[in-house]
């Protein structure tokens, strides 16, 4: 990590947009370049609550980039004599394709091969903080700018070297394929050129980032991991050869947060290959040899537990306490004709396919971490508390993860492997089952929805939604914090991310939206688009009812009443491409929606089968449009990742709360979409850039759901109500 | 404990093991494979999914005892040296992975199943179960359909 007191900064203050960006050439032997993010006043102002639909004027990743730009952190690029470019990614990957995105405009701007930029993961920098979180699809959207600055500048100073070693003007010079080049077809690789680079204080061209003429942002790239990937060499937690850790596996309870009252260990103790049995405040731990025998060795504890905090909970109850706390609508329905709907959701897991995981090294004075975490510096908090060490003294190597989905914004699995670690002084590499994932994980709570539209003559003249839920477990990641520290902390956090989050894109007249929050001792989290999962998808099912009521198409309606032309191009090309209105046989149908967030905006179009008992989304079609595709290829994979939680999230998949326990317990009845139940066919369209990045990962989740949703409305001649529909 | 030998990705491997012990922890825990991944230990996910003399097995569930003398193909053993199986051509080709952890049960899956049929139908692919929580099963009909006109 460079020392912020070696930098000398080498240019001045440069606006983009609403931030600004230095850049300083760091005190080493080779061009090493930092960029330091500085708050300005035209972004301090932007964070101003306003009096309706805040969502519309500053969102989340708003408040993520301030924030970003508050700390006085440092990104860091270097070229190496070996011609490699090194960029540590302040972010995680967890399969969204970060490492891809980025490392493309590092070499577009520095005019690099790809293949000669290498992407580690940063491990956690308390420098950082909470700009080292990854959520709220905001990575390219705030690294865009400070990256392409970092990669301009080591290029502006790299042809200026070369300049000085072959004695010509620095404009006559041209950068491809990680090398300079004269005119005459003279060439140096970067990596030659590195030492001479770092001595340049002043470049000899423009050292700003380039505005047009991309070759490699915006075209589809295959991902830079996909190699190590296909031939099982890509490492998670539990890959990582950390010598002498100990497989660890935790004992929990039957019902959420019960206690250990007693525990007799004696038969685990006995048995092979058994090195520890630990009480920890989640459950009794047993480490041994080998998963295997730590396994074995679970089975055979006697424990006795206490009593859940949730315990005799079920989801009726919780449904009816959600249906109890809806607070009312604010106006009165007058002469005009309505509609009003409800909807209800589901708890639903995050249940990424790599289960909860870490290794951790706790020692007398230091402790070391391996995990795959969207919060690095979190867990390095986390874990120094539950050590006993100071936060400095806890070094965090971030992992590639296989899947979050939002779960990796929380500590949970660290801190167990540190409390273990600590009480048997060795390392372990502790996972969670997947039993452990599914009933003692994290859910997307359970909610509840009324709403409300009136029209008169052709027009809707007030549009009102409430929304209650379980809360959101906002402490992941900083962004409970950072939403505080936004001034939307009152009443609640989860009630200022709703503000941040959720905005009408409908002329509806006089709209209105509120959330309550009903606690219960439950495990939740920010799940994929967080509250808009639910809120956006519900409203995009009661826009197609308001569309029947007043006689209108779907499509038509929203062209019509959709408040910009952004969002009525997404809809209008999955209508063009998915051949909208197409005569269908009965029991099929297609279905629409829309979602804008993130700077962003997608729409979904989708067809269904449901002539058996088992819906099928036979085919789907989005539209993307996040301002600047960096890679279309990386785009398309999340709009159709996001189509399989919009399928299954409507149709099948969710979890059940009995008397205190989460029912489901693997994918055997966690019935996340499979091949079986995926479309034949899905095709995603990039919208061309526009202007600059927007947020991509979450983006299509609910108009994925609400496409799905309306198809089945449309195919069966239900009102669809309930999710999942087959729970 | 009793001592089991078999074929690991062309190579000969004993192992000193439980005859019970699930051969997924025998490769990860004592042999250090960990291409295989758990995604569920019960046989429903199969991110472990990998071969037993050429067939598709979940080897969270299958016993180490019954692979004595048996060939065991994991993803690491599935290249021939430096040359990609057509099956992980293909899964580059259409850039398949997001998160990876299901891909190697899938590949495994996928290179299974072209062995005993060259031309899968959607039908045919449809009855794959392993589980993609990241959603690529779009990507992986079509990495399936291009490595079988591939082969």
């Amino acid at each position: 990590m460079p020392d912020a007191t070696r930098l000398t900064p080498v240019d001045g203050p440069r606006s983009v947009g609403r931030r600004r960006f230095l850049t300083y050439l760091v005190a080493a032997p080779t061009l090493t370049v930092a960029a330091r993010l500085a708050l300005t006043d035209a972004t301090a102002s932007a964070i101003v609550p306003s009096p309706d639909q805040p969502a519309d004027l500053v969102d989340f990743g708003d408040v993520m980039a301030a924030l970003t730009a508050a700390n006085t952190n440092l990104f860091v690029l270097e070229v190496t004599e070996d011609n490699r470019v090194r960029f540590e990614v302040p972010r995680a990957e967890v399969g969204q394709g970060v490492t891809t995105a980025l490392a493309m405009i590092v070499a577009e701007h520095l005019d690099a091969r790809l293949a000669d930029v290498d992407v580690p993961l940063s491990d956690a920098r308390q420098d950082l903080g909470t700009a080292q979180s990854t959520g709220g699809s905001t990575s390219v959207r705030t690294l865009w700018e400070p990256i392409r600055t970092l990669a301009a500048m080591a290029r502006a100073r790299l042809v200026t070297a070369a300049a000085h070693r072959w004695n010509v003007p620095a404009s006559s010079l041209t950068t491809h394929d990680t090398a300079v080049w004269s005119p005459a077809g003279q060439s140096a690789s970067y990596g030659s050129l590195t030492a001479e680079a770092a001595q340049i204080l002043v470049p000899e061209v423009s050292p700003l980032p380039k505005q047009t003429g991309f070759w490699l942002v915006g075209q589809p790239t295959g991902r830079v991991d996909a190699p190590d990937i296909v031939t099982g060499k890509a490492k998670y937690a539990l890959d990582v050869s950390v010598a002498g850790a100990l497989p660890t596996v935790v004992a929990r309870a039957p019902k959420v947060g019960a206690p250990v009252v007693s525990y007799d260990a004696t038969a685990a103790r006995a048995m092979p290959g058994v090195v520890a049995v630990t009480q920890v405040p989640s459950g009794i731990a047993v480490t041994a040899q080998t998963f295997d025998q730590a396994l074995k060795a679970k089975a055979a504890l006697v424990v006795t537990w206490g009593t859940s905090p949730v315990d005799g909970v079920s989801d009726v109850d919780i449904k009816a306490a959600l249906t109890a706390a809806i607070p009312p609508f604010a106006l009165p329905p007058l002469l005009s004709q309505r509609v009003d709907a409800t909807f209800d959701f589901a708890f639903v897991n995050h249940a990424p396919m790599e289960v909860g995981s870490a290794v951790v090294d706790v020692r007398a004075t230091a402790a070391e971490v391996w995990v795959a975490t969207k919060s690095p510096t979190g867990v390095q908090s986390a874990v120094a508390s539950a050590a006993g060490l100071d936060t400095s003294a806890v070094t965090v190597h971030v992992v590639r993860g296989g899947g979050s989905f939002g779960r990796r914004v929380y500590s949970d699995p660290p801190v167990e492997a540190a409390q273990v670690s600590k009480a048997i002084g060795r390392p372990v590499k502790l996972m969670w089952t997947r039993n452990d994932d599914m009933r003692h994980g994290r859910m997307r709570p359970r909610s509840h929805h009324q709403l409300r539209a009136t029209y008169l003559l052709g027009n809707v003249l007030s549009y009102e939604h409430r929304m209650s839920c379980v809360p959101v477990d906002f402490t992941g990641g900083g962004v409970g914090q950072a939403i505080v520290d936004a001034g939307y902390g009152s009443p609640t956090v989860g009630t200022g991310f709703f503000q941040l989050s959720e905005a009408c894109p409908y002329n509806f007249g006089v709209v209105t939206e509120d959330l309550a929050e009903v606690p219960y001792a439950l495990n939740t989290g920010t799940w994929r688009s967080v509250y808009s999962a639910q809120a956006r998808t519900a409203e995009e099912i009661m826009v197609d009812e308001i569309a029947r009521a007043m006689g209108w198409d779907p499509v038509s309606f929203r062209l019509m009443f959709l408040k910009t032309d952004a969002e009525r191009a997404v809809v209008n090309k999955v209508a063009t491409e998915g051949n909208w209105g197409r005569l269908m046989a009965p029991g099929t149908a297609q279905g629409v929606g829309l979602h804008q967030e993130y700077g962003s905006r997608a729409g979904c179009l989708v067809e269904i089968d449901c002539r058996t008992s088992t819906p099928r989304v036979t085919k789907g079609v989005l539209a993307v449009d996040v301002g600047r595709p960096v890679n279309p290829k990386g785009l398309e994979a999340q709009a159709m990742g996001s189509l399989m939680d919009g399928i299954s999230t409507i149709l099948y998949a969710g979890n059940h709360l009995d008397s205190g326990a989460f029912r489901e317990g693997s994918y055997a009845d966690f019935l996340y979409a499979r091949q079986a139940t995926a479309p034949l066919t899905c095709q995603v369209f990039v919208m061309p850039a526009t202007g600059e990045p927007g947020g991509a990962g979450e983006l299509c989740v609910p108009a994925a759901a609400a496409a799905v949703a309306n198809a089945y409305a449309r195919a069966t001649g239900t009102k669809p109500r309930s999710f999942p529909l087959n729970f | 404990m009793p001592t089991y030998t078999f074929n690991l990705n062309g190579k000969a491997v004993s192992v000193d093991a439980p005859a019970d012990m699930p051969l997924l922890w025998v490769l990860r825990d004592k042999l250090g494979v960990t291409g295989p991944k758990y995604g569920c230990g019960v046989g429903v996910c199969r991110a472990c999914t990998s071969h037993i003399n050429g067939q598709a097995a979940q080897i969270c569930t299958v016993a180490v005892s019954d692979v004595a003398g048996k060939n065991v193909t994991t993803i690491e053993g599935l290249a021939k040296g430096s040359t990609l199986h057509p099956v992980q051509q293909a899964w580059l080709d259409e850039d398949v992975a997001q998160c990876g952890f299901c891909q190697p049960g899938q590949i495994m899956q996928a290179a299974a199943l072209l062995k005993t049929n060259h031309s899968p139908t959607d039908a045919d692919i449809d009855k794959i179960v392993n589980v993609c929580r990241c959603g690529t099963y779009c990507r992986i009909r079509k990495a399936i359909k291009r490595a079988a006109a591939s082969m």
